[in-house]
């Protein structure tokens, strides 16, 4: 019972990473639906804002993830006007192989200008050990859990409850209808890539701070993990990347300290075969069907 | 109050619009009628800002439309009620009213004008907290057109809005609009039902494969031969 409590406990840090990623992965899939590939390297960037601004700026934990969260929101702002705005009216499968190549532009160019080895993250708080029982909870567990869940619900409050977020929702299911309404779409979609780039952004940092060690390869097997999850809780729902990433990182944690971490990945692979198969439109997926 | 001049829209190929030339003034309700695949639909985007126009001008309270974004028409006074509804299904009746207040700041204004659009369609009144994608198709009717009102158009295109529904429901859309525009609403109305959309209509015109092909009062065309024998049925 300890040991399990306590794989739940590393298994919730470690989803709370691939939620937030998936976030941004249903959220730009919802608008345009679009698999955003290089989005697993916007979190490689986040963390290495995070490194700049903690090492080279020499601020704390706030300011670092507050600040690589408005850059990772620039940043994917960024890529959209140019990547991928032109190609709005094009083929599908012309954007996503555009986006496979801004995640080897971003890595490529990480490599270049902050090297290609592993870098340190800093210490930014003290880190201790709580013990409940014989479980042990670190501080650092703490805080990722603390933003996370706070993000979450910033997030559920914007997408239902604001005038922007209605748009969003609006131009997730008619863009047209939408700008009968005289909603800018493409600003609405320049935001929701601001949006998940900045959850992403946050993601970055916390994983720094967790494992202290970044690199600019990084973004690659949590973007694909997070994508399961995205896909998991239904791709273009909100609650189901949230579900979905939670449910992965805790099953990836229990694989990995109850049988052998060698099967984690492909546990988590064998669960994405499963969903599509049984519930192609995911766990929280609707099985699409309109009035006429 | 809207000139349409010389309106020409393709679709890659296909010319959609050839020339189209149709006028609406200020308190009318001028009815668009046409075969399926006509260009009624197209000319109501091309209006709207959704389509690219290739030839002609589009003017509405003496300003040209060319350059306008779908958004700045909208704000111009312009609001549409497409076919087939569009409503936001995954949004609640309340929710669907408040995106067609879109562009409006005002929200006391807002709040009034929806107890309004409760008031005229008492059936919304009872859904409001509904998602939109449950309402029966003639709910769905209301709700765009209750939507539109939310936008407090000068000028209202409604899109086949008798589309689907049942005969005594199509009375009571037709005398809803005819309401609307006693209240100051102009109305550009497209529809499949020419019997009913003449009844109302002060003027009508009559488009054929992308062309005006007739045009006149609702009583001149209503009355005309050729129109009784293609869209009245004899
Ligand atoms: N997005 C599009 N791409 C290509 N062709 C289109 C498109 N939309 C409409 N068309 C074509 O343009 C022509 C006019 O269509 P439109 O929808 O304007 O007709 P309509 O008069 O509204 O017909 P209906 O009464 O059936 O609604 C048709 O031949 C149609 O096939
Ligand atoms: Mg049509």
């Amino acid at each position: 019972m300890t040991q399990f409590l306590q794989q739940m406990i590393n298994g919730l840090s470690l989803g709370s990473i691939y939620a937030l990623v998936a976030l941004g992965y249903t959220m730009v899939y919802g608008i345009i639906k679009l698999i955003n590939f290089a989005h697993g390297d916007i979190y490689m960037l986040g963390a290495y804002i995070g490194f700049i601004v903690t090492t080279k700026l020499g601020l704390g934990f706030v300011p670092a993830l507050l600040i690589s969260m408005v850059g990772c929101a620039i940043i994917g702002m960024t890529i959209e006007r140019i990547a991928y705005k032109p190609l709005r009216h094009a083929t599908r499968i012309t954007a996503l192989i555009t986006a496979i190549g801004v995640s080897y532009f971003l890595e490529a160019g990480t490599q270049r200008v902050m090297g290609a080895g592993v870098q340190t993250f800093p210490n930014v708080f003290v880190n201790e050990t709580i013990m409940l029982g014989n479980v042990r909870i670190s501080t650092q567990q703490i805080v990722i859990f603390v933003v996370t869940i706070t993000l979450m619900v910033a997030l559920q409050f914007l997408v239902n409850k604001t005038k922007i977020g209605r748009a969003m929702r609006a131009v997730s299911v008619d863009g047209d209808a939408a700008r009968l309404m005289g909603v800018n779409v493409n600003a609405v979609i320049s935001f929701t890539f601001a949006i998940g780039s900045a959850l992403a952004g946050a993601a970055g940092v916390l994983v720094g701070v967790y494992y202290n060690s970044i690199n600019p390869l990084m973004g690659m097997l949590p973007g694909i993990k997070a994508f399961i999850a995205a896909v998991f809780g239904g791709i273009g729902i909100i609650p189901g990347a949230m579900l979905g990433g939670f449910f992965i990182g805790i099953v990836e944690t229990m694989v990995a300290g109850y049988g052998s971490s060698l099967w984690k990945d492909a546990v988590v692979y064998i669960i994405l075969i499963l969903i599509l198969i049984i519930k192609p439109a995911g766990l929280l997926g609707k099985n699409t069907k309109e009035k006429v | 109050m809207l000139q349409v001049k010389d309106l020409s829209v393709h679709y890659g190929m296909i010319q959609a619009l050839r020339q189209v030339s149709l006028e609406v003034n200020e308190g009318e309700i001028v009815a668009l009628i046409g075969a399926n695949g006509a260009g009624k639909t197209t000319l109501l985007h091309a209006i709207s800002g959704l389509v690219k126009k290739s030839e002609g001008e589009i003017i509405f309270l003496e300003n040209s439309l060319n350059k306008a974004t779908a958004r700045s028409i909208v704000s111009s006074g312009i609001t549409q009620v497409p076919e087939g509804r569009r409503i936001f299904p995954d949004m609640s009746v309340a929710e669907n009213l408040l995106m067609g207040a879109y562009l409006r700041k005002d929200k006391k204004g807002i709040e009034e004008d929806m107890q309004k659009v409760y008031e005229r369609f008492p059936r919304l009144n009872e859904r409001k907290k509904q998602l939109a994608g449950t309402l029966s198709g003639g709910e769905q009717q209301m709700l765009a057109m209750g939507r539109a009102l939310m936008a407090k158009p000068k000028l209202l295109l409604l899109d086949e809005p008798s589309m689907g529904l049942s005969p005594l429901l199509v009375k009571e859309i037709f005398s809803i609009i005819t309401e609307i525009n006693k209240q100051g609403t102009t109305v550009l109305l497209v529809e499949q039902n020419a019997r009913m959309a003449l009844q109302i209509a002060d003027r009508a015109y009559v488009m054929e494969t992308g062309k005006i092909v007739l045009s006149g009062t609702g009583e001149e065309l209503a009355a005309s031969d050729e129109i009784k024998k293609a869209y009245l049925g004899g």
